[in-house]
């Protein structure tokens, strides 16, 4: 092997911090981190990136990428990268939300984020469910899946429907780039990487607020087996939220 | 000073310009360095925004009508976490709005300004002149274990001169600070000496813009490891015990044998000044104590001079908020009398001079 040079084909973004995940088995979080930190590496903005991050699980992002960031208060990480790039338009500013935050809480700061043409990119998790305050339904909870608030399945006729963020905000002439994708197979993540490089290029080129919707899964609220919540994203999940690109400037 | 003025407005002597309170206080805080301001629309308070949204832009600024006040005070957030000396103003809802983002504000040791030009209230109120905010603002007003920096001006100058004291103590210490005004105060109009204009100062060393050659910095407020909580609530504590031992401001006019104190703040106060010089000419050694900063609150001031007179009487627009501190600070030493003017009552210097005449004439002794 002595005559043979070594080729380097796989590693952690260099902006990735060895600290191990403190996410459940099969949550999709660490993924989605890892995904941020290709995307960064890429375009060389780890000296310049500024990461809001909302209330929910992903609040811990500090803890993984090797970046600036700030909390938000529930639902304003768009408001707050608002002023975090207006007031320094040179840093490169993403909020990392759940769908509690996005679509529950925060609906108002992200379409007129959006409809402002804030020149943010927005990485938007969505697993149907409240994750960390224990498993609650959220405003993107499937008709008919049982939460601890919604015991007896999700009714529209009083609970209403799943909202579609990523076809919402494409409607608003102000959204540079709207996408959802997943990543429960080898397949979608690919899909959803090269996705993430086109938000963050969207910004990067100033073209405005740039959206990318990621599904994935949350087991222990499923009350599911990792391998059975990747079943569930591909037999449920895609359907009621059809991937696609829903904008591309 | 952004637009065109009016000449008849501007002496030409003493370079005194005739201003709107409103106007002065934005003035204000554009030269002590301000380029920055979010906010919504809300009765009494629009000459502010209406002013910022010509004067920033022109000023290098940025001015954002957002869509809400919710909006405002995190866009307030990321760009005091940008560096940068943010503000918002609005008033009574807007600022109950605000109470989630100013707390973490406070938690997160962020400075920014927030002009609170106040509507009676509760609920959607009135917009008449009124002090019924005062508890929530000295109070820290939202959740947790907290405190504004809370600036009451009395006049015009103030207006313009306390936008600059209110930027310089938030970057002090690092947390956010209010101004606290009313409809008289923001509407009305006082030859104001402008002084000379600051450019905004180089970013502090805690400010958020991309790890270029150093360590990562994180702007937080949550602590969940055992213990962590508990430190950083007694590191804010002694950030507000400093500002009380350095940055107490408060005007006092006692004669030497006063035998009765008023205390009032903001627009109240010059009323009540008039009540007192008043009943001085009438031979009464009548005193006026004025906080202007209502947190920290000056206390050691009130005590001594009421605990001299043996009484004081707090005169505010509301049902009585300020006068809780004053007997604190009084801690059941002297006779504290209250009177007061809520939903938008303005009390006339007679008012006053009679509740003064009614309380010395009825012979209420001295301690």
């Amino acid at each position: 092997m002595s005559n043979l040079a070594e080729k380097k084909v796989f590693s952690a973004p260099s902006c990735l911090l060895e600290n191990s995940f403190h996410f459940c088995p099969g949550c999709h979080h660490g993924l989605v981190h890892r995904l941020a930190g290709e995307a960064i590496d890429s375009f060389g903005l780890a000296d310049r990136a500024v990461g809001v991050i909302g209330v929910g699980c992903g609040v811990f992002l500090y803890d993984y990428l090797n970046i600036d960031c700030c909390e938000a208060p529930h639902g304003r990480a768009p408001a707050v990268a608002t002023g975090l790039k207006r007031a320094n338009p040179d840093s490169f500013v993403f909020t990392y939300q759940g769908d509690g935050d996005l679509a529950a809480i925060g609906t108002s700061e992200i379409i007129h984020a959006a409809n402002r043409q804030e020149n943010i990119t927005v990485i938007f998790v969505n697993n149907s469910v409240y994750g960390m305050t224990g498993g609650q339904m959220a405003p993107t909870t499937l008709v008919g899946q049982k939460t601890t608030t919604s015991p007896q399945g999700r009714n529209p006729a009083g609970d209403g429907y799943p909202i579609k963020m990523a076809e919402l905000l494409a409607s608003l002439d102000g959204t540079a780039y709207s996408v959802r994708v997943s990543c429960h197979s080898s397949k979608h993540i690919k899909s959803a990487r090269k996705a993430m490089e086109r938000a963050f290029q969207t910004q990067v080129e100033k073209r405005g607020l740039a959206i990318i919707e990621i599904l994935s899964a949350c087991p222990t609220n499923w009350r599911m087996t990792p391998q059975q919540s990747l079943v569930r994203m591909e037999n449920e999940m895609i359907k009621a939220f059809p991937l696609g690109i829903y904008k591309d400037y | 000073m952004y637009g065109v003025q009016n000449e008849s407005e501007v002496d030409i002597l003493t370079e005194k310009q005739l201003l709107k309170g409103s106007v002065a206080l934005a003035q204000g805080a554009i030269d002590a360095g301000c380029r920055y301001y979010f906010g919504y629309p809300i009765t009494p308070q629009n000459d502010i925004p209406e002013y910022l949204s010509a004067a920033l832009p022109a000023a290098g600024g940025i001015f954002i009508q957002a869509e809400s006040e919710l909006a405002s005070i995190n866009m307030v957030l990321g760009a005091a976490a940008a560096g940068k000396m943010a503000m918002t103003s609005s008033s009574g809802p807007g600022i109950s709005l605000m109470q989630e983002g100013l707390s973490y504000l406070a938690g997160s040791e962020l400075p920014a300004l927030v002009v609170n030009i106040t509507r009676s209230g509760p609920g959607l109120g009135g917009i008449a002149p009124t002090q019924g905010d005062y508890l929530q603002s000295t109070r820290g007003g939202g959740h947790g274990d907290y405190h504004l920096i809370v600036l009451a001006p009395n006049s015009v100058q103030e207006m313009y001169d306390l936008a600059g004291e209110a930027f310089r103590l938030a970057f002090k210490y690092r947390n956010p600070a209010m101004i606290l005004g009313d409809a008289i105060l923001g509407q009305m109009k006082e030859p104001v000496i402008l002084r000379e204009a600051c450019t905004p100062p180089a970013d502090p060393e805690w400010t958020l813009s991309g790890a270029h050659q150093r360590s990562p910095r994180l702007v937080k407020s949550l602590y969940l490891k055992d213990g962590e909580m508990t430190v950083h609530n007694w590191k804010l504590d002694q950030k507000y015990q400093h500002l009380k031992a350095q940055e107490t401001m408060v005007e006092s006019d006692c004669p030497p044998d006063c035998s009765l104190v008023l205390i009032a703040f903001g627009s109240c106060s010059r009323i009540v000044r008039t009540a007192v010089d008043r009943s001085r000419q009438k031979g009464l050694p009548i005193g006026l104590i004025r906080p202007i900063t209502l947190y920290p609150f000056p206390e050691e001031t009130i005590r001594e001079a009421t605990i001299a007179a043996g009484r004081a009487l707090v005169i505010e627009m509301n049902t009585g908020q300020m006068v809780d501190d004053v007997r604190l600070a009084c801690d059941g030493c002297s006779k504290i009398f209250f009177k007061g003017y809520p939903g938008g009552q303005v009390p006339t210097p007679e008012e006053i001079e009679t509740e003064i005449a009614e309380i010395i004439g009825k012979g209420e002794l001295r301690n």
